[in-house]
């Protein structure tokens, strides 16, 4: 056991699947003698060298669109997108060649490539660098899309990603990097749970808190909250979003008979919205109350001095939990 | 250049050109080859081969056999003559177009054909082939080379890597940037773009102010202009820019000048925005006349070769239709099939739904 922050057990992950893979690369803006704006690959440059970790031009598209090609070629790229609101200019590669063109060679070419963003507000950033994008990901077929919420999943999920033979979509809490947590680095991988699966990280009785990635420390700290007025809250970590663990969902929610979910991301249209549905679906006989969705306004993220307002707090998602028992 | 003046005909001076479209030799000082009879004989094989194909796609989608298909009229020289350049351990990336390269790589025309027919999105194996699957997004298989060309210097492989796009295609932010990525890490990659004058209905100078060829110098690595539809010249000209890719001295851009002779798709019509004119100036420059022409006049064949030739592209196109013709649609749950290469829950739970509907039907 080792104490980590997110970012570090970031880093120690993707050191480990460069070790155990010579065809592992890192890619992106500042990765490598930076070590990344957030430092997530630093220090991977002076062990690994410029030909495994490489400072690209500043081009996102590029960074893409190169990734795969050397993924053509039988590497396995692992790409820092720098900030959520930058990705844009890499989504027509990501959407029409990342996540097609295994289906267009009918299986032949696997795109084992991961793009890693940092992700969400929070950190009183200017625009373009609190977003929560992953909607637009998680509505592309053919993409993986995952987000990890603390440092143990961060080092397991990361390797997870990077050995997966499908192009994989990496969230990572921008506002959880410097959170620690104890992390056993030396579990063997088999004991690992699937990155896929969603994980029950509080248990309850009474409602389903369902989050992911940032959101998922604030929803526990609003069970630990609701605890004391005596509401038992099972918070489920999806961690998987694409595809989403609809059996563990479904499981809770029948043991409880709500469920809210939670993302900064704004409400209309956004990935809660497809939980909410699945999850009516799935349990319309066991639910005591309509699935509420708990996001951010359904507005463009708003300059710093609001977002306070603007991201759900504990506050936002007990009085959801309100709510949800009042109906 | 007013609208109405045909665009191209006039060929301009930088032009390197190692046979004229009378099919005279000609020398030039930094480019020149030397093939014997028999190579000619079969680089005019695959000339008439790949235009007979392509004939019989056009049929095939006129009646009604194809969606859409994309011919290559008139961009034959470019596409064998750079195609026969290439290395077996070269990979070549494609646009939807490349129908001659994809023939100078061993892929099956019926392959080509089930793309345009709609059973599946290409489906070919690219590293059976080196040769890459069809991108029609404009201009996006160009990051791809250049990353490929990337891992050929780690692979410290000698293998070189050519991309094929259009003039439209120069205006993407793609190309750009797979122009700077391939300069900044001196990528062993080849950037073969066939200007053929018209990006569907935009003629080149809708494209840009200055020659294609140019725009390499300002991105740090050579440019050439080649006659594109002299098989010769398209040859020796790739031929020395792979070998240079090869040998570790970077990209380079070949602007191969030719002309689209048929519409831009099936579906397009060309006489809405150029001149009848234009074409027919082009056709004294037909990349297949030229050679036929040169090989005449220096005995390379008599007319039993070209009439074994014409014979032998007969037979070809009567039995790609007959295979396009037999091609199966695909089952309905192929749908669900290679959208992943690792198990999805969400592709199997669907797969599962949409099979129990359709036992709905059965019985």
């Amino acid at each position: 056991m080792s104490t980590l922050t997110l970012a570090k057990a970031l880093n120690e992950g993707m050191r480990k699947a460069m070790e155990d893979d010579p065809k592992v690369l890192i890619m992106g803006e500042d990765v490598g003698k930076l070590g990344g704006v957030f430092r997530v690959t630093d220090g991977l440059q002076k062990d690994f060298g410029e030909q495994r970790v490489i400072d690209t031009p500043l081009a996102e598209s590029g960074i893409i669109g190169t990734a795969i090609g050397l993924a053509l070629r039988g590497y396995r790229p692992v790409c820092e997108i720098q900030f959520d609101g930058f990705v844009f200019p890499a989504a027509d590669q990501i959407i029409t060649q990342l996540a097609k063109m295994p289906l267009r060679s009918l299986g032949k070419v696997r795109l084992p490539v991961v793009v890693r963003i940092p992700c969400g507000g929070g950190i009183g950033a200017v625009e373009h660098h609190s977003e929560s994008p992953e909607a637009y990901f998680t509505h592309t077929s053919g993409l993986r899309v995952v987000a990890c919420s603390n440092p143990a999943d961060a080092y397991t999920m990361i390797q997870q990603a990077i050995r997966c033979d499908d192009p994989v979509v990496f969230f990572e809490p921008k506002r959880r990097y410097w959170e620690k947590a104890e992390v056993d680095t030396s579990a063997e991988p088999a004991g690992w749970p699937p990155f896929d699966q969603a994980q029950v990280v509080r248990q309850g009785t009474d409602l389903t808190v369902l989050a992911y990635g940032p959101m998922v420390k604030t929803c526990l700290e609003a069970a630990a909250a609701a605890e004391e007025d005596g509401r038992s809250l099972e918070v489920v970590d999806l961690r998987s979003l694409n595809p989403l663990d609809v059996a563990r969902v479904t499981e809770s929610v029948r043991k409880t008979g709500r469920c809210i979910v939670v993302h900064e991301a704004p409400v209309y249209n956004g990935f809660g919205a497809e939980v909410a549905a699945r999850v009516t679906e799935t349990c319309f006989y066991n639910l005591e109350a309509p699935v509420l969705r708990v996001g951010g306004p359904s507005t463009p993220y708003p300059p710093s001095r609001l977002e306070d307002h603007y991201l759900p707090d504990l506050d936002r998602v007990l009085d959801a939990v309100d709510r949800a028992f009042a109906f | 250049m007013t609208a109405d003046a045909p665009h191209g005909a006039e060929a301009p001076p930088e032009l390197v050109q190692l046979l004229t479209p009378e099919g005279e030799r000609v020398e030039h000082p930094d480019y020149d080859i030397d093939l014997t009879p028999e190579e000619i004989r079969g680089l005019y094989r695959d000339l008439v081969l790949v235009r007979r194909v392509d004939l019989e796609a056009v049929a095939l989608q006129r009646q009604g056999e194809l969606g859409i298909w994309a011919s290559l009229l008139g961009q034959e020289a470019a596409q064998i003559g750079s195609g026969r350049a290439l290395a077996e351990t070269d990979m070549a990336f494609p646009t939807y177009r490349e129908h001659g390269v994809a023939w100078c790589r061993g892929v099956d025309p019926v392959n080509l054909l089930g793309l345009f027919r709609g059973v599946n999105h290409g489906g070919w194996d690219p590293a059976e082939h080196n040769f890459h699957l069809y991108t029609i997004v404009i201009g996006s298989q160009t990051l791809h080379a250049v990353g490929y060309a990337m891992g050929v210097q780690r692979d410290s492989a000698e293998a070189a890597t050519i991309v094929y796009f259009g003039d439209g295609a120069t205006s993407q932010g793609d190309v750009n940037e797979s122009f700077i990525w391939a300069s900044v890490f001196n990528a062993p990659v080849v950037f073969f773009c066939q200007n053929n004058q018209w990006a569907i209905s935009e003629p080149l100078e809708k494209q840009s102010r200055i020659p294609l060829y140019r725009r390499a110098s300002g991105f740090g690595f050579p440019g050439v202009r080649v006659d594109g539809n002299d098989v010769f010249a398209c040859l020796a000209v790739t031929r020395k820019a792979l070998a240079d890719a090869r040998s570790g001295q970077g990209p380079m851009l070949i602007e191969a000048f030719t002309y689209r002779m048929g519409a831009h798709t099936t579906s397009d019509d060309p006489t809405r925005y150029r001149v009848a004119g234009e074409l027919e100036a082009w056709k004294l420059k037909d990349p297949i006349e030229r050679v036929r022409a040169y090989m005449f006049k220096n005995q390379l064949a008599d007319q039993e070769f070209f009439d074994a030739i014409d014979a032998e592209a007969d037979d070809l196109g009567r039995d790609v239709r007959k295979r396009c013709l037999a091609l199966p649609d695909p089952e309905p749950l192929a749908i669900f099939d290679h959208v992943y290469a690792e198990p999805h829950r969400l592709m199997d739970e669907e797969r599962a739904q949409f099979a129990a509907y359709l036992e709905g039907f059965e019985g």
